[in-house]
């Protein structure tokens, strides 16, 4: 019966552990036996870490005893491969840095650690965070724990498959383009990327530093809500990170819709390749968020078209220059005795970098390189003002943009494999969020053909608590609640 | 080449062409006139920040070099770029 236990949210278990029904072991013991009941089918984690669990759950118990126990004391947790933990194996899902163990941890971990989160292990991802499909992982595919021969998506899958399955009460993924917004939405979760500069940096493997945030996936709004507060705030090891508090995502975040003016941008509503199915769901979602009080307006994103364009010029130059640094000399793989050093880095990074990374690292390389940086680059950054400036004009009509996440549910493993661009595709309506370094979540709302269907909401820069307030009233008017998945 | 990555035999090929595909979306972008654009390179506004000119610690020799796929000396070994013109 313990298995319950995995079914939880952070209000019930912390609920239960401070009236000393269970202990943060029992948390622990729980979790750890649904993994290892449900884990070697769906393939969520890469590693688990129960020396560190051991210890932080002991933590947890004494500090439950003392009647000290922090917000998130006791909380089991899964980390993308790409946020490093000191000691703790942390490869990014590559080849390149398999063996690496960090000398520190990342500030976004260390906060929630300092929360009393007890740490499982760490979560598959496609490599350097490329991909939407947990398929680029060097490792193995992760597989949705809602069919088992679909993808999680991508990169957070590992994260985001976790959560689904009852394998971890809170996850933390990164969004570089969608990467936990479309995961979120594949494996019917809630996950949140926070506008740009709220979460540290510091302790992230780098893939475009222009873009990526850290964020959280939970099974429920309020729980995602919790933990992002945590998370968030100054570091002074992040130079983009901001002062502004991060108990302000939680401002008035329970007030319900009811005024509210929530902008569908047509571009998004009917963007190519949504499914009838995904529309309907978004449909309905509508429905109910204007029976809750909210006004529905129609609002646009002309520059929509050219969001992917711009964005696999800029994604990939980032990722060009932060992935120079993986020459085999300091870390990870290496060809220590090549006949020289331009020899090492060839075969280092031949062997030790996927397809895909390989494809970014040169389309990047030849967007920076001289001669094509005008046509390329900054004609890109341009671009990009654009897109900021059509959220800008939007949000002059609405408090918040609500679309799908993704234009399709859950699709089968190796389906897209072979085209990159239709994979690309999969981030088409959450990859403006990243660019315009805007604040958005996915939240679980209903199912197509018995997969789920995500609804996104997106809000301006710093609208966190806007974001969370919609997403929570629907998810409350919408009964809709993340399920824990039932894998077969 | 400029990305650093050593290519087999045929790798070329398969590469081009998935490039090709990527690029041939991304021409896209020159049907807008951007002539007056500012570029974006950083979204949000945030002022930069300097912290004192304190020193503070850091890794130790031994925590740098925990992860060196070769060490010789409290060094990193490299192969020789001596030879190399």
């Amino acid at each position: 019966m313990t298995d319950d236990l995995t079914l939880l949210t952070i209000k019930d278990a912390s609920r239960l552990l401070r009236l000393g029904s269970i202990s943060a072991a029992d948390l622990v013991t729980a979790h750890v036996q649904r993994i290892e009941r449900l884990d070697p089918k769906v393939k969520a984690y890469l590693r688990f870490t129960p020396e560190l669990w051991e210890k932080q759950a002991d933590e947890a118990d004494r500090k439950i005893r003392q009647g000290e126990a922090p917000p998130l004391c006791g909380i089991p947790l899964a980390v993308k491969d790409v946020l490093c933990v000191r000691g703790v194996e942390t490869t990014a899902g590559s080849q390149i840095l398999k063996g690496f163990k960090p000398p520190y941890t990342a500030t976004a971990v260390a906060r929630l650690f300092e929360a009393g989160a007890v740490m499982l292990g760490v979560t598959n991802c496609d490599e350097f965070a490329m991909g939407s499909s947990t398929e680029n992982s060097s490792y193995f595919p992760t597989r949705n724990p809602w069919d088992l021969d679909r993808v999680p998506g991508g990169s957070s899958g590992g994260s985001a498959a976790a959560v689904a399955a009852g394998m971890a009460m809170i996850a933390l993924g990164t969004d570089t383009g969608g990467s936990i917004r479309q995961p979120a939405a594949l494996c019917g979760v809630v996950g949140m990327k926070p506008t740009y500069g709220r979460v540290s940096r510091y302790g992230l493997i780098a893939f475009a530093s222009s873009l990526d945030q850290i964020g959280p996936f939970a099974r429920s709004v309020d729980d995602a809500a919790i933990t992002l507060s945590l998370m968030s705030g100054l570091d002074p090891l992040d130079a983009t990170s901001s002062d502004r508090a991060g108990m302000e995502v939680l401002n008035n975040f329970g007030a319900g819709v009811k005024g509210m003016r929530l902008g569908v941008p047509r571009e998004y509503y009917d963007v190519k390749g949504i499914e009838p199915g995904v529309k309907a769901a978004i449909d309905a979602a509508l429905f109910i968020l204007r029976q809750a009080g909210a006004e529905i307006v129609d609002v646009s994103l002309p520059h929509t078209d050219y969001g992917l364009a711009a964005y696999y010029i800029i994604a990939p130059a980032e990722c060009s220059s932060n992935l120079a640094r993986f020459d085999g000399v300091r870390y990870g793989m290496s060809e220590v005795d090549a006949a020289n050093i331009t020899e090492q880095y060839l075969e280092t990074r031949r062997k030790g970098f996927g397809a895909e990374v390989r494809r970014r690292v040169m389309l990047g390389t030849y967007a920076l390189s001289s001669g094509y940086y005008d046509a390329y680059y900054l004609k890109a950054q341009k671009v990009r003002t654009l897109i900021k400036r059509d959220f800008d004009e939007a949000f002059k009509k609405c408090d918040a943009i609500v679309s799908a996440t993704s234009p399709t549910v859950a699709f089968p493993i190796g389906s897209k494999t072979q085209d990159p661009l239709s994979m690309y595709l999969c981030d088409v309506l959450t990859l403006g969020g990243n660019l315009a370094g805007l604040p958005g979540i996915s939240v679980p709302c209903g199912t197509s053909d018995g997969l789920p269907v995500g609804l996104q909401v997106v809000g301006p820069q710093w609208g966190e608590n806007v974001v969370l307030r919609v997403a929570r009233a629907y998810e409350e008017a919408s009964e809709v609640q993340a399920q824990v998945a039932d894998v077969v | 080449m400029l990305a650093r990555i050593g290519l087999e035999a045929g790798d070329e090929d398969f590469y081009a062409g998935q490039l090709s595909g990527i690029l041939e979306h991304i021409d896209r972008l020159q049907q807008l006139d951007t002539e007056d654009i500012p570029p974006t390179a950083q979204v949000v506004e945030i002022a930069s920040r300097l912290r004192d000119d304190e020193p503070r610690p850091s890794l130790t020799q031994e925590e740098a070099l925990a992860n060196a796929p070769a060490a010789v000396n409290g060094m990193f070994r490299v192969p020789s770029i001596q030879d190399e013109t």
